[in-house]
């Protein structure tokens, strides 16, 4: 979920929403008069604030802007865990970010490669170079779209349907999945079209994203119920792992259930059901569809 | 032993076992009524102006004279009829309405000049709040409950000289009630205990309609003059639209944990009984209230206390068979109340006095209360802010935690900077014993009182922490707040709804 | 680090802070604060700017403050932007913060 930079009233305690990431914006939700502050305020916010576990995010600004290096400077070392660069489109200025990063974790005394790397791809040339991109730093852990400037660089605009987004969501998927990365959907703005928004989520999950950046606290729970997997798919992947284990036990090369041979990417798609009903609270709340 | 009436005809003096008989002296009997025009012609109560009417009344320094506050932020009743009785030179006069505002400023300088003297109510806000926390009145301002107030009328604690009430019709003769005119305030709930038994009523309107003015809220047998004015109140600061849905994602995320709560809890059966208030949380609760009520296919018996749009769209939808009406918060509501028989009318006694016999309190499942601190012992104020200056009101507060049988606190765990689970509660309006669970956006706590309520929604997987827990983890994020400093002097006494007094507030330095 | 003019950060906004900062001839650090918590937090308050401040080395100050009820890592953070916009500095910054 993306927290403006430069809102105290925010900052405070954005996770208690239950998104699974914040995102601290330093970028285009803050204004250019205001960088500075911005970049103090999440700053003695990473370093003071305690998110109780929740993934910490921080968007910089573009190295290529007189705002980056001063961002990079400051974020790598309040610790947040991933930094995002924006608009990125060549390999090239995610090696930049990789190197900056970790000379700055060498000065601050950081152990080397703990800031993570996201990389939002908002260009026809950042889409066109996903793959190098996504395979140019260990650091990356995930690539993300970035629509609204995406758009206005392809001459179009937004529509519900969201044809104009299918390759590069595609790009963004199938790079991300070579390279090994997670993919994060773009954000949905009309925050009044809760049900347009839960189609999307609908449609980005089976596209394979394994999740959405959203802008308002609203939007999380429409996310998570939608990631959340049903009763009878959770049921059904612990007995695919149940089957696994025994299998294993007696040595024996092939799983069945029902009997019904159970190959690898079955017995890894009921793994990640289970991981996903954990992240999503099902195993612990009466959540769920 | 005859007499004989002016009829010619012969009445004994006395009959033995019955006592003495007064003859008839003829139809003209305006001197015996109860009333106090002596221009009273049995048509019309009209015809005095403000003024007059005071006079009329016969109010004299040392009474005291009541007011209501439907009419809430946009109220000019109590203001006209303090400069009205100021202007008469009158002194010393008790000032007792069921609540008070921030409009209400301009009591500070009658409090000066020695005109007001006393002030009971159950609530005081903004200026003139601040000013009584700082010494302005020589004698405590007493906070009653609403059930309390209607307790202290009823018993006689509570004499009223002379009620002021401002209606939004009547007619010539005094019938009364608060659904048309231009300052539309529904329910007039708390003004009827007034109208029951304060020696002397003028009803104050802008509105006089035909005769006879139905549906009746207070009937003509109360009042004795009827006073009409320009405008008796601002209909923006009379539905000043506090009732709209919050968007705030804080308060949203509260309410639908609240309803969880009540849902797992086992609450939410057939037949339920629920008052669910005005705060943005609070409100919010309905709405999550009635989705959990479709999919259960269940419906509520009633609903009660101040009633919301979001109400009455439950009760039209089927959801709630009847509403209990004390005090309408918007115009939706009015008309309702106006409409639909089973949006009902009802007095703050029959609300929540705890003495009469049997309150609409008592048959509550749960309520949904705010709080402005809360303690580890569960105490909760409502009525000093974290600076312990006065800035809220009791209300229905403590009669409705008491009654019903699962009383929640929503809040937020902080508000900007200031904690509202702290170790002592500034002012304590409703003991804890009658609290059962706070509500936070940050964790929930259950009264460890409450043991068995506490094993439920355990065994339901509803996340809870310890108060103390709560505590902890505001101040981790705030710091300890310095506890407030206070004078001496006694500037509040906080009723119980019994009577009793929970608490006083000091002046602040 | 020196201050060369008067540096302000901040908003007027719930939980947040206004802060403006001045040099001053004398050494000291004045602050003139304001908030709506003062009974509450007034002490903290000034002893979180001044700790701020003599962390940054800075001993000769006027800082005039409007607090909306701003925690602590919000009002450090407006002092050292101030501080900053005060200096024109930004380059030793981090490390001095580093601590």
């Amino acid at each position: 979920m993306y927290v403006p930079g430069n809102n105290p009233g925010l900052l405070k305690d954005a996770h208690i929403y239950g998104a699974d990431a914040l995102m601290f914006d330093l970028e285009d939700s803050v204004s250019l008069q205001e960088k500075d502050t911005a970049r103090f305020l999440v700053f003695n916010a990473l370093l003071s604030i305690d998110y109780e576990g929740t993934e910490t995010v921080v968007r910089v600004n573009s190295l290529e802007t007189p705002y980056g290096r001063d961002d990079f400077e400051a974020i790598v070392r309040a610790k947040p865990d991933t930094i995002r660069l924006p608009k990125t489109e060549e390999a090239e200025e995610v090696k930049e970010a990789d190197l900056l990063i970790g000379e700055i974790e060498g000065k601050a005394g950081i152990e080397l490669g703990t800031i993570k790397l996201m990389a939002a791809l908002e260009s026809a040339r950042g889409i066109v170079n996903a793959y190098d991109i996504a395979t140019a730093s260990p650091r990356l852990v995930a690539l993300a779209l970035g629509a609204e400037d995406f758009v206005a660089d392809i001459k179009t605009s937004r529509s519900s349907e969201g044809c104009e987004l299918l390759f590069a969501r595609s790009q963004v998927l199938i790079a991300a999945r070579a390279a090994r990365l997670f993919a994060l959907d773009t954000v949905f703005s009309d925050l009044k079209d809760q049900a347009a928004f839960a189609r999307e989520v609908e449609y980005i999950k089976q596209l394979g994203f394994d999740g959405k950046s959203v802008l308002h606290p609203r939007q999380v729970e429409t996310v998570h119920r939608i990631y959340t997997p049903t009763r009878t798919e959770i049921e059904q992947a612990r007995r695919i792992i149940t089957a696994m284990q025994e299998a294993e036990q007696k040595g024996a090369g092939v799983i069945s259930l029902d009997q019904q041979m159970i190959d690898k990417p079955i017995v890894e798609r009921a793994q990640r059901v289970l991981a996903l009903a954990e992240a999503t609270g099902m195993n612990k709340e009466d959540g769920g569809r | 032993m005859m007499n004989r009436n002016i009829l010619k005809r012969e009445i004994p003096l006395a009959i033995k076992g019955i006592g003495k008989l007064r003859p008839y002296q003829g139809s003209n009997i305006e001197e015996q009524r109860g009333i106090v025009s002596n221009s009273f012609s049995g048509k019309s109560k009209l015809g005095h102006d403000l003024e007059q009417a005071i006079v009329a009344t016969g109010l004299k320094d040392g009474m005291t004279v009541s007011f209501h506050h439907h009419f809430r932020n946009g109220d000019y009743i109590v203001n006209m009829v303090m400069a009205a009785i100021a202007r008469l030179g009158i002194k010393d006069i008790t000032l007792a309405s069921s609540s008070l505002s921030s409009v209400h400023a301009p009591l500070i300088e009658q409090i000066r000049q020695g005109v007001v003297t006393r002030i009971e109510t159950s609530g005081i806000r903004g200026e003139l709040a601040e000013a009584i926390s700082n010494g302005l009145l020589e004698l405590p301002v007493i906070i009653r409950s609403h059930g309390g107030r209607a307790r202290a009328i009823e018993s006689g604690q509570l004499v009223i000289d002379v009620a002021f009430l401002g209606v939004s019709s009547c007619d010539r003769y005094g019938n009364a009630n608060g659904f048309s005119g231009k300052s539309v305030c529904g329910s007039l709930g708390y003004a009827m205990v007034d109208a029951d038994y304060a020696k002397r009523v003028v009803l104050i309107t802008d509105n006089v309609v035909d005769y006879p003015n139905l549906p009746i809220s207070i009937s003509q047998t109360k009042v004795d003059l009827v006073v009409q004015v320009a405008e008796v109140g601002d209909p923006q600061g009379i539905m000043s639209g506090a009732t709209r849905l919050t968007n705030n994602p804080r308060e949203l995320l509260i309410a639908r944990q609240a309803a969880r709560f009540i849902d797992l809890a086992g609450y939410l059966t057939d037949g339920f009984a629920m008052q669910t208030g005005s705060g943005g949380a609070s409100l919010a609760v309905t709405s999550f209230l009635r989705e959990l009520m479709k999919k259960k296919k269940i419906t509520a018996s009633f609903a009660l206390g101040g009633i919301t749009q979001q109400l009455v769209d439950l009760h039209q939808e089927g959801l709630v068979d009847n509403l209990f009406d004390t005090q309408s918060f918007d115009l939706r509501t009015a008309q309702s109340l106006c409409r639909n028989p089973h949006h009902y009318e009802i007095d703050a006694s029959f609300y929540a006095n705890p003495f009469n016999k049997g309150c609409l309190v008592d048959r509550l499942d749960f309520v949904i209360l705010s709080a402005l601190e809360v303690d580890l012992d569960f105490n909760v104020n409502v009525i000093t802010g974290s600076d312990g200056v006065i800035m809220g009101a009791s209300g229905g507060h403590c009669d409705t935690a008491a009654g019903a049988n699962l009383s929640i606190v929503v809040a937020p765990l902080l508000r900007g900077r200031i904690p509202t689970i702290i170790e002592r509660v500034n002012t304590i309006v409703t003991p804890g014993q009658t609290i059962d669970v706070i509500i936070t956006d940050r964790g929930t706590a259950v009264n460890p009182l409450r043991r068995e309520l506490i094993e439920r929604v355990i065994d339901a997987r509803f996340p809870l922490c310890t108060i103390e827990e709560l505590k902890e983890k505001a101040e981790q994020i705030t710091g300890k707040p310095r506890p407030i400093e206070y004078g001496d002097r006694v500037v509040g006494l906080v009723e119980y709804r019994d009577g009793t007094i929970i608490d006083i507030i000091r002046q602040v330095k | 680090m020196e201050l060369k003019k008067t540096g302000m950060a901040g908003t007027l906004e719930s939980s947040d802070i206004l802060v403006v900062i001045e040099p001053k001839n004398s050494e000291g650090i004045d602050i003139l604060l304001e908030s709506v918590v003062i009974k509450q937090f007034g002490d903290q308050i000034r002893k979180i700017i001044s700790n701020t401040l003599r962390e940054l080395g800075i001993n000769q100050v006027i800082v005039r403050a409007n607090d909306k009820g701003a925690l602590d890592c919000v009002i450090k953070a407006r002092v050292q932007a101030a501080v900053s916009r005060a200096t024109g500095s930004k380059e030793c910054f981090w490390r001095v913060v580093e601590s």
